[in-house]
This record gives C-alpha cells, structure tokens and sequence, in this order.
C-alpha cells in the first residue's frame, strides 16, 4: 500500500511517499535528509509529537511558564497530557531546562520549562 | 545628552543577535533598549517548537530559542540591557529619547540598529463586513492571550487566514479545548509551512477552505457566527456557494507589516506597500549610520533567518564606527 505524506521534521516540508505492508514500512522515498526516513516509519508505526504548552505559576515574574515534553510523545495521548498539565502550579524559580514534571503521567518523558522565570 | 557608540532598539531576535555580532565585532558600549520587562520579543509567546533548526542545528521553542541569546547578552559586559525602555524619538543624527520608568533618557548613538519587529495586519485592513461585536481577535495578540496570559479567549473559533501564526493558533485552542471550525483561506494555496498545514490542521481534524473568504461577522456583543463564501480566481464570490459557521470567536491571521515609526520620524525613505525601508541592500536604510534588521527590515518566514540577517547588521554597523 502507498501512503503520501508530508514530513514535519523542519520547514522544507517534503513530500514523502511511503510503500507500506499494514504498519511495516518497506520503502519510503522523496526525503531531502534521513530524517525523514525516520519520521516517515515513526509515523506509520506510531505517530509521536512534542506536547508544547504554558503552565500556571505562582509568585513568579509571568502568570505562565512555556514548557514542553522532553521527547515526543504518542499522538493519541495529547489531550491527556493537557488534562494534567492543567493541575500543575510551578511555585518555584525556574532555569530553562528545569524539569517540572519527571516522568509525566507515567509517559517516559519530564516536563521542562523552556525558560527562566524569577519571584517577583 | 551622553554619547554612545551603538543603540540598538528591540531586545527580541534581531536586536540580540545584532548586539552579540557587534560586539565580536569590535563595538565596545552597546545599549540595547527593550520595552517590555524581558529580553527575547514575540519568540516569548511563540511556544511551539520549530526554531533553531538551521542556528543551533537543533529544534527549539520559541522561549528556548529566545533564552540561548538572552544569557549570553546579559553575560557580556559590553552590552549595557535597558528593560521597560520604549523609545520615543529618533532624528536623523542619532539622538534617540526613551522612557523608562520614572526618567525620559536622551543619548546620541554614533550608530543605531532598529530591530523593532512587526505588527499584524487587522480586520480593519482586508474589510470583513459586519457588526464590531466581541471576540474578533489579531491571531498573534490570541497567541499571547493564551500562552502568556492564560485565559482563552472563546470556545468556538473560526480563523481567516492560513499564514503560520493562523494554522500554529488552530492547533493551540484545539489543545486548549476551544472547538476549532475552520480555517478560511482567500488564496488557492497557504502562505504558511506545509508542515504547519499537516501538524496543526490534519492532525486536529480542523478544515481549510481554500478560494474562500469570510463575507460577514454576526453578533451584537459577542461574535454569534460567520458566513462564508467561495471565490473564483479574480476573488469574486461565486453565488449560492455561501454557508455559515456559528462561533464565538474568530482570529485574523492576515499577514504581517513591519514597524518603522521611529525610521519614518528620522526622515528615513519608506517604502508605503511593504511599510519597509527603502534600501540598496539588507539592513540599511537611506540613513547613514541608522540600520535596520528583523521584521523591521522585512517580515521573516524564521527566527533562524532572522538571527542570521541580523548578525550582518551588527557586523555592517561596527564597520561603519571604523571597527575591524
């Protein structure tokens, strides 16, 4: 079976054809770099995406702290991720690359903040 | 008034790289002014990944992007960072006013980098008819609201426009909860990043219509719904091909214009459709000794290029002081 797709990988944006047997990848074609490759099986396979979003602080300099997962994380489990996100209050200054949440929602990934933020 | 070697007006991407090429460059007193209480610009709201693949060779949000230039200005003796600074005025020798809380400083610079970014487009400016109710939001200020601020703006979204901050704002209320309607696309194709089309709408399920356009906003205090319409190629409404979507709130993704007041005020030449000015080359402008580099100069599609244009003004302004 042929799949077409667009990498996401960076903002060339390559048309990817992909020769696929169910979700065993036999070929993929069309990719600029090899990262592609790698996005196109991933994502026949099992589709994975960085969850980036803002958390809510208190007693810092910015009512939100941007944060992202530090791997990509199952597609399917997003909106999950955002439920929990949502209960979260940082309290505590942070450096970028600080690790809110280890281990988030038992996903295999942390939580880190994407940048510093100060008490007030 | 005290005499400074480089000015540098706008603390975002641009101004930051400007700065730390200057100075590797040989300038020795760099003032940079920011007006907002942090250094970094619109990457603070810009929280998605996508920046840095070409710079750092690596995928960064836009905070993260922001962070890597913020520590290393902050640690460079040479370059003094005044926060909370919003420059004023500007005149063709170089005397720049700024104000800052509780004092308006006046220097003059022997050389000066506009780095002051953009504005968006508004409704005002592609002529949406229809009532002026709540919930009509530019795209980028929706961003801010959202990311930085933490409120959302409405539950049910339409948004005009497929440039990247529209798509990019399509996924972020589709996480956020807000049921995302459509995006509506005047032109044939999307001025965005493909990738941006396939990560933001596709995975979500959010529809584009393209050769289509919003011909109506509805609501008396608050958006109640849209019409839309199909165009042909000369962008004329195709009849009986209207329908509506009932929403809340719709986000105008229109494009960007850079922000040149202060260059207009020196007497710089300006170029009216871009709103840029009118140069012979990147970052100069028809002023000596006065640059511009960022989306000041022109609107960007990347932080990276961005970064990288504007370490050339940096390196052009240290040339013209004679350095190097």
């Amino acid at each position: 079976m042929k799949r077409l797709m667009t990498c996401i990988e960076c903002p060339q944006g390559c048309s990817l054809e992909i020769e696929a047997d169910g979700t065993r990848v036999i070929s993929v074609t069309g990719q600029k770099c090899k990262r592609g490759d790698k996005y196109a099986r991933q994502e026949v396979e099992a589709p994975l995406r960085t969850l980036t979003t803002s958390v809510l602080t208190r007693g810092l300099e910015l009512r939100m702290l941007p944060v992202r997962t530090s791997k990509p994380i199952p597609k399917e489990k997003l909106f999950e991720a955002m439920e929990g996100v949502k209960r979260l209050v940082v309290t505590s200054p942070v450096k970028a690359g600080s690790v809110i949440a280890t281990d988030f929602l038992g996903l295999g990934v942390d939580l880190v903040a994407c940048r510093a933020l100060n008490k007030i | 008034m005290r005499d400074r070697e480089l000015v540098i007006v706008g603390g975002g991407p641009a101004g930051m790289a400007a700065a730390l090429a200057a100075r590797a460059a040989g300038a020795q007193d760099v003032l940079l002014l920011e007006r907002d209480q942090h250094l970094g610009g619109i990457l603070n709201q810009c929280i998605h990944p996508g920046f840095g693949l070409h710079h750092f060779k690596e995928e960064l949000t836009g905070p993260e992007y922001a962070d890597r230039f913020a520590r290393q200005v902050a640690e460079d003796p040479g370059i003094e960072v005044s926060l909370r600074s919003f420059v004023v005025k500007l005149t063709k020798d170089r005397e720049i006013s700024f104000l800052r809380p509780g004092a308006l400083e006046e220097v003059k610079a022997r050389a000066v980098i506009l780095a002051t970014g953009c504005r968006e487009r508004t409704r005002e400016m592609i002529a949406i008819p229809g009532s002026r109710p709540a919930g009509v939001y530019p795209a980028g200020l929706a961003q801010k609201i959202v990311n930085m601020e933490g409120w959302i703006p409405g539950r049910e979204a339409v948004i005009v426009g497929s440039g990247d901050i529209g798509l990019i704002m399509a996924r972020r209320m589709a996480l956020e909860g807000v049921s995302v309607k459509a995006v509506v696309e005047i032109q044939k194709t999307s001025r965005g990043l493909v990738r941006n089309v396939v990560q933001c709408l596709e995975d979500f399920g959010i529809p584009l219509y393209f050769q289509h356009r919003i011909s109506m906003i509805h609501g008396r205090d608050r958006v109640e719904k849209v019409s839309v319409v199909k165009v042909d190629d000369e962008f004329r409404d195709i009849p009986a091909s209207g329908f509506e979507l009932s929403c809340d709130t719709v986000l105008i993704s229109v494009g960007l214009i850079p922000e040149n007041e202060l260059l207009e005020m020196a007497g710089a030449e300006m170029d009216r459709k871009t709103n840029g000015p009118v140069a012979p080359e990147v970052n100069l402008t028809s002023l000596p000794g006065i640059f511009a580099c960022g989306n000041a100069f022109k609107v960007y599609d990347l932080a990276d290029s961005v970064t990288r244009d504007s370490e050339l003004a940096g390196r052009a302004a240290a040339r013209y002081l004679g350095l190097k």
